[in-house]
């Protein structure tokens, strides 16, 4: 067009993500740190210099001892792909649905006008209440178990989508309409992925809640999953098997979590925030 | 050559936006945008504001025409209105011969951040209209490409908007406009946040733009300087209510220097009026200029 005009061609500004980081090897001795010291204070004080009696607090080996043996018996493997399938199911169906209401209400005032208040008393109701009714509505088997996972999914996905939707910059969306997107459009094009780091969180928090309430919907007379073996080692007196199944939940949980970090630093790559010092 | 025509047309300068068109309109075929007794009053809280007084203005095909007013003076609201974002109170705005109804891709409209998507790359926010125009996506990347490289940003086609700086990201907002082919172009303070050197030479850019695509502009600025640097023709604006309250036409040769003598002895003129109008504001209203703009109780009751 002019070609005698300078252009301006400077690098672009690096945001500076990479260089902040530790070496990831450090990153990860950094993060194991903390369990290792407390696994050797549970070993001290259980074998070194015995504190505790075994019928209260096993020691680690002896843990480490019983889960080699669930997992042979294949006792282990049944109760973690049964907490796992739950978990699974009810997110995917608690997180859907708040996909569509949360969408709904970030929309439209009146919408929220008329949802946003019952939804919002809802959430508070604890995880536990739910049973005696589910039990009722449902009977006993999958169904209110999937039921009340699904609820524990849905309130963290639609609070963060909801809030997301109402902190999406009004200027992107009267682009849309100035390129004359519809309804359907504005809302895929532009606002889902405005609101993207809102939803991502709200999905990561979901999930951590359907943990969470897999506990309490295996209580609803379970034959497998890691509540199940709580009960189970509870009802039996064996400190050991519910340790298993505490440390097992709490280790599935921090895997499911690290594959949804993984997918937000992917998905949101186009971020320029604050990443911590 | 420093051929400087001020048409001043405005005494009684009050009076002026109510007026009905200036003469010159009717020579002019067919304007590509009419604006007739188009005001806008916001209703607040506290009161009633009355942002913009009925305005007659017709711009011709390929026309630049600057807003230049301060803050609160309605400028934005104009372009607003315009751009069919918001809908005016009384009047009505004709674009290509059809009335306004709402937003529509005949009016592109350039925001002073950009408004870019900043989870699309840079082709990406410049492909986005086209996708809405049902185009391939072979066809929507050699538009894209063909923009990209107008505004002087390729090789930058995969940089995400927060790795571009301020001179850029504008670039971005231009080519993107500027890919669906509106008729008319619609720019609020798109340079308000750069740096002079780079307010510089996106003034000679968009000149080129402009001058090889005869796109219509209508340009909100609260820089004289850049009014007259860039405008066919500067609208002043006044505050308090917004209003109309002179028009330059500018004949200065192109492109201008911001350094030529005319413009600068053009820019003087209208900086003068500027400052007429606030010391009047003063006096009317007796207020500072930092008043709230909301009319006081009695002007609600007249209503």
């Amino acid at each position: 067009m002019q070609p005698n005009l300078p252009v301006v061609r400077s690098a672009p500004v690096s945001s500076g993500k990479a260089s902040r980081q530790p070496a990831r090897g450090k990153q990860i001795a950094l993060a194991l740190s903390v369990p290792l010291v407390l696994i050797a204070a549970w070993f001290v004080t259980t074998e070194a210099a015995p504190l505790f009696r075994p019928n209260q607090l096993p020691s680690p080996t002896q843990v480490l001892h019983t889960a080699a043996e669930l997992a042979a018996g294949g006792d282990l493997t049944r109760h973690v792909s049964a907490s796992i399938g739950r978990v699974l199911s009810g997110f995917i169906i608690g997180a859907s649905l708040a996909l569509l209401v949360a969408v709904a209400v970030g929309l439209s005032k009146t919408v929220e006008r008329a949802f946003d208040p019952t939804l919002q008393a809802v959430r508070n109701v604890p995880s536990l209440a739910w049973v005696p009714f589910l039990l009722l509505w449902m009977g006993i088997g999958e169904t209110p178990r999937i039921t009340l996972i699904a609820i524990g999914a849905f309130f963290p996905v639609y609070v963060n989508l909801v809030s997301g939707i109402r902190n999406v910059d009004r200027k992107l969306v009267e682009v849309g309409y100035v390129f004359g997107l519809s309804r359907a459009d504005l809302v895929r094009r532009i606002i889902v992925p405005a609101a993207l780091p809102y939803l991502l969180t709200g999905l990561r928090v979901g999930l951590g809640q359907a943990w969470l309430f897999l506990v309490a919907a295996e209580l609803i007379a379970s034959v497998s999953g890691l509540g199940f073996m709580l009960i189970d080692g509870q009802n039996n007196a064996r400190p050991d098997i519910m340790l298993v199944a505490i440390l097992t939940l709490a280790l599935l949980g921090k895997l499911s979590d690290s594959l949804l970090r993984a997918v937000e630093r992917r998905a949101l790559a186009w971020t320029d925030t604050f990443q911590g010092r | 050559m420093s051929a400087i025509a001020p048409v001043m047309v405005s005494a009684p300068a009050s009076r002026l936006a109510t007026a009905s068109p200036p003469a010159t309109a009717s020579d002019i075929p067919q304007p590509i945008l009419r604006l007739i007794g188009v005001s806008k009053t916001f209703n607040g809280l506290t009161g009633t504001l009355e942002a913009l007084q009925p305005v007659h203005l017709d711009v011709r095909a390929g026309e630049f025409v600057c807003l230049l007013g301060p803050s609160g003076c309605g400028k934005s609201t104009l372009l607003n209105l315009v751009a069919g974002l918001e809908a005016p109170t009384t009047g009505q705005v004709i674009a290509n011969g059809k009335p306004v109804t709402g937003p529509g891709p005949d009016r592109a409209l350039i925001f002073q951040d950009g408004a870019l998507f900043p989870w699309l790359d840079v082709r990406g926010n410049v492909e986005f209209g086209l996708r809405q125009a049902g185009l391939s996506k072979h066809e929507r990347r050699r538009i894209a490409q063909r923009w990209i490289d107008a505004v002087h940003l390729s090789g930058f086609e995969r940089s995400f908007t927060h790795e571009l700086s301020g001179g850029m990201r504008q670039r971005v907002a231009i080519a993107r406009a500027l890919a669906i082919d509106p008729d008319i172009l619609l720019m609020d303070e798109p340079f308000g946040a750069l740096d002079a050197m780079t307010r510089d030479l996106m003034h000679r850019e968009l000149e080129g733009l402009w001058q090889t695509t005869r796109k219509t502009v209508l340009f909100v600025t609260h820089n004289v300087r850049e009014a007259v640097a860039l405008g066919d023709r500067v609208l002043v604006l006044a505050p308090r209510p917004g209003r109309i309250i002179a028009e330059f036409v500018i004949d200065l040769p192109r492109p201008r220097s911001l350094e030529d003598h005319g413009l600068v002895d053009q820019a003087r003129r209208i900086t003068a009026v500027l400052r007429e109008s606030s010391a009047e504001g003063h006096q009317t209203f007796g207020q500072a200029s930092g008043a709230p703009a909301f009319l006081p109780a009695d002007a609600l009751a007249n209503k």
